[in-house]
């Protein structure tokens, strides 16, 4: 298709001001939060309406266009990355807050919605939206719900998946289809589940009702400190025993602490081997003995020092200084690159000591940054783009530790997505069985893929091809394809 | 006990596949009283049993499919913890030996006990599942980790699917610590009262763990920390119930008088409200005795020969759907699930076909899709 005649068939659709062609106005759409790769679309489109996009879409399938939904572009595995001839569909303009329902503890809004605008306009009400990634600032619930996203109080409140009734979405087709419902569950098959993280492979996400939850009567942040990351780590692990569930169970190692304190002046001591923050919530009852409890597991395991904060101006400073790790982690070198693999907790100080080991080989530095409690780890690799070749290592030392990861009983990634990023590691996490049967459940929303083609589940020629990289056992994976 | 028959069950999928002849998947039939019946080559899993992995500080537990519910909770509760989505076990008693729910069975089946309102349901704790699908490939997705989103989440679709789309071998799902405390209140309110009630606790941090409504009285359950729940009780006020836990485990096991019925009881799914417009179409009906409601007003189970048009408008109007649980004494004519709108039903046929293209695993236990009509 050319592109002159297919922009006047989409202004047709939307106002001229609504189709980008130029290539200045193109430039702000080439990445997404993985900055490291680039390409500019060939198209964008900013629609305002459900029918909008219903026409846009039905006139991308008939043309056998491309299409990659875009929200507010914050994604860290490159899952909104534009393709050469691909129309990136903006959903920043459908950032409306619909309706939020005290009676039934939920909020009907648009995809282009900041995650951290919901928690506001529930708060009038004593309610609150529960997942918060790192970004809620600037992320919209869209990509929230297209990357399963999750944030520092998993633990306890779960994932976007798990905070969600109904989803809205358009077909490859151009028809729109409820996903989920009003109750708490649906006849069928649960579909709501599927497309949650399904990174924009089979459907557009056009509207979503999320769950509410009261905001707790009181919550109370801890902070210990460690001379030693094992201690640390068997904290966690007894925090867990003793019957608690905190709100968030954060780690950092030395290295982070101590940007993060430079940055944010959080009081983190910046001589400590690790830090744990711990936050209880709940009744304030509930919370003053946890807290006690809490206090106690971890003097037991060798705290260097504690801290409870006293007031919520406190707790704020306390989280801030987790909250701004990965920009203060950003003024050590002049890249960095931040993973996000999963393990089984018990495994939290063998793997650190791995990657302390890779960072060596590699002469690579790593401040690492855990969500303790779920075992989600945020090692961020330190390198600097400029110097051949650096980039290319520091994937390779990101891939061992995704490997790891696998090795371990863990996933390539607990909440950042698949994208472009770890679409090599998905090999390693899965056999060729389980990639045709992605396939097939991508085909069967979109027999022509042309929603987001080429992310989050690689080809096997491309595991193939891979294939060298990843001989475990002296076992060759994908044994039954050619080799190229 | 340990038992492993994954391969036996692949070879008579294998032979399934091959010869075209659909098999039902039964485990220990504790509800086999759900879903559409048919006729099918029995194909027999509650032998493949056994907790695989148990680490209460990751608090994760993997168990092979047939494992009864029993062994899992009794092994959970040695250590404290619990399944927080509290799934029925609906004990079937007979001669030849004590049969109750198994894991597979529970999440084929996606059910959920009282507490589902507050801790989430089945779905909400599968953290990972491996499976055979319709091809006689077995797959394995999800994992033991609690944030894990590699790839579709196939495991949770496994939730509900009734065995459509695959045999669960084992499953991975995340406990969670026994409440220290429960106490259970109940008051005697009209409908309104009771929603009006409802909604207002709703929005407070009070740790309401369950609710049910039948016959003017609200039912409720608080859960957790002595103290806290001590206080909540001060704030709500209610009559204590003397027997807390065997009141929640007569509703959960569905041995409450409520559910001694002859007559078809349905399942309506809702939005919050405990206002079910049912007297139009049955005059004779008693919505105090013969309907129940549980979690905060969104589950509704009803004893009514209505007509299943008429529950499922009524259900959709209350935005949700309607689910012939079980048949009464009489079969009735009408589908056990609640139809589909023709672009789902066409997703839900694909993805049929994209786990199971001869049809062959529990054919037309949930949706005709007709698919053996062509090949």
């Amino acid at each position: 298709m050319q592109k002159q005649p297919f922009i006047q068939k989409l202004y047709q659709i939307l106002p001229e001001s609504s189709v980008l062609a130029d290539k200045e106005e193109l430039r702000p759409y080439e990445c997404d939060g993985l900055s490291a790769y680039r390409q500019l679309p060939w198209l964008v489109v900013l629609p305002e309406s459900i029918l909008q996009i219903q026409q846009i879409i039905k006139l991308c399938f008939s043309n056998n266009i491309a299409v990659i939904a875009r929200g507010a572009g914050t994604g860290l595995s490159g899952g909104s990355l534009p393709q050469e001839n691909c129309l990136i569909l903006s959903l920043a303009k459908l950032n409306k807050i619909l309706n939020v329902d005290p009676v039934s503890r939920s909020a009907q809004v648009q995809p282009g919605v900041r995650n951290l605008a919901i928690s506001d306009a529930a708060k009038a009400y004593g309610l609150y939206y529960a997942p918060d990634p790192s970004s809620q600032i600037a992320c919209s619930i869209g990509g929230n719900v297209a990357e399963n996203a999750g944030g520092v109080h998993c633990l306890k409140y779960g994932l976007t998946v798990n905070n969600i009734l109904e989803v809205k979405i358009i077909t490859v087709e151009g028809e729109l289809v409820t996903l989920g419902g009003q109750s708490l569950d649906s006849a069928g098959y649960d579909l709501l589940a599927l497309i949650t993280g399904s990174e924009g492979l089979l459907g557009i996400i056009v509207e979503i009702t999320v769950k509410l939850l009261p905001v707790p009567e009181k919550a109370q942040v801890l902070l210990a400190a460690f001379d030693n990351v094992l201690d640390a780590g068997k904290t966690v692990g007894d925090i867990i025993a003793n019957g608690i569930i905190p709100a968030g169970l954060e780690m950092m190692d030395n290295l982070a602490i101590k940007a993060a304190e430079d940055f944010a002046h959080a009081g983190y001591p910046k001589d400590a081997a690790a830090i744990l923050l711990c936050e209880l919530d709940g009744t304030t009852i509930g919370v003053e003995q946890s807290i006690q409890k809490v206090k106690n597991i971890v003097k037991q395991n060798n705290a260097s020092s504690l801290r409870i904060s006293g007031n919520e101006q406190e707790r704020a400073l306390i989280w801030q200084g987790r909250k701004s790790a990965f920009p203060a982690v950003g003024r050590l070198a002049p890249d960095y690159y931040c993973m996000d693999g999963t393990i089984p907790k018990k495994c939290l100080p063998d793997i650190l000591d791995k990657i302390n080991q890779l960072s060596n080989e590699y002469n690579l530095p790593v401040a690492n940054v855990f969500h303790a409690g779920d075992g989600n780890l945020h090692p961020l690799i330190l390198y600097d783009a400029n110097i051949d070749d650096e980039l290319e290592r520091t994937e390779e030392f990101g891939g061992k530790i995704l490997q790891l990861c696998v090795e371990m009983g863990g996933s390539i990634t607990g909440e950042h997505g698949v994208g472009i990023e770890k679409i090599d590691q998905m090999c390693v996490q899965f056999n060729s069985l389980e990639l045709q049967q992605f396939h097939k459940i991508k085909a069967a929303f979109d027999q022509k893929s042309l929603l987001n083609p080429g992310k989050a589940v690689p080809t096997l020629h491309r595991c193939a091809e891979l294939g060298g990289m990843h001989v475990h056992d002296g076992k060759l994976p994908h044994p039954e394809l050619e080799r190229f | 006990m340990q038992h492993d028959i994954a391969q036996l069950i692949q070879e008579q999928v294998i032979e399934a596949h091959r010869s075209q002849n659909p098999v039902e998947i039964i485990s220990n039939g504790s509800k086999h009283f759900y879903g559409n019946s048919i006729q099918a080559t029995p194909l027999i899993v509650s032998q493949h049993q056994g907790v695989i992995n148990y680490e209460p500080t990751e608090l994760v537990i993997t168990a092979r499919a047939g494992t009864p519910l029993d062994e899992i909770e009794k092994v959970l509760s040695d250590n404290g913890q619990q399944l927080a989505f509290e799934p029925p076990h609906f004990r079937v008693f007979d001669t030849t030996r004590n049969r109750s729910a198994t894991l597979g069975g529970t999440i084929a089946c996606g059910f959920s006990g009282p507490a589902r309102a507050n801790a989430g349901s089945v779905r909400d704790f599968l953290l990972g599942c491996e499976i055979i699908n319709g091809l006689g490939e077995q797959l394995k997705f999800g994992g033991q980790v609690m944030k894990n989103v590699a790839g579709y989440d196939v495991s949770r679709l496994m939730s509900g699917s009734m065995g459509t789309l695959g045999i669960i071998l084992n499953a991975s799902l995340k406990t969670l610590p026994k409440h220290e405390h429960e106490i259970s209140l109940s008051f005697s309110l009209s409908r309104d009262q009771a929603f009006e009630k409802l909604t207002q606790w709703n929005l407070k941090p009070y740790q309401l763990t369950a609710s049910t409504y039948h016959n003017d009285t609200l039912t409720v359950r608080l859960s957790g920390n002595a103290e806290a729940v001590n206080a909540t009780h001060k704030l709500l006020g209610g009559e204590r119930l003397e027997n807390s836990p065997e009141y929640w485990q007569y509703i959960k096991e569905q041995l409450h008088p409520f559910f001694k019925t002859d007559k078809p009881l349905w399942r309506i799914s809702s939005k919050p409200q405990l206002d079910i417009p049912l007297t139009r179409f049955d005059e004779k009906i008693d919505m105090g005795t013969d309907s129940l409601s549980e979690w905060h007003g969104t589950l509704h189970w009803i004893k009514t020969t209505v007509a299943a048009d008429n529950i499922r408008k009524i259900a959709e109007k209350l935005g949700g759907h309607a689910t012939l649980y079980r048949q009464g004494v009489s079969k009735q004519n009408t589908s056990i699930f609640h139809p589909l709108t023709t672009p789902l039903f066409t997703i839900h046929k694909n993805l049929k076909m994209a786990f199971d293209p001869k049809d062959i695993l529990n054919r037309n236990k949930m949706y005709a899709f007709n698919l053996h009509h062509k090949s």
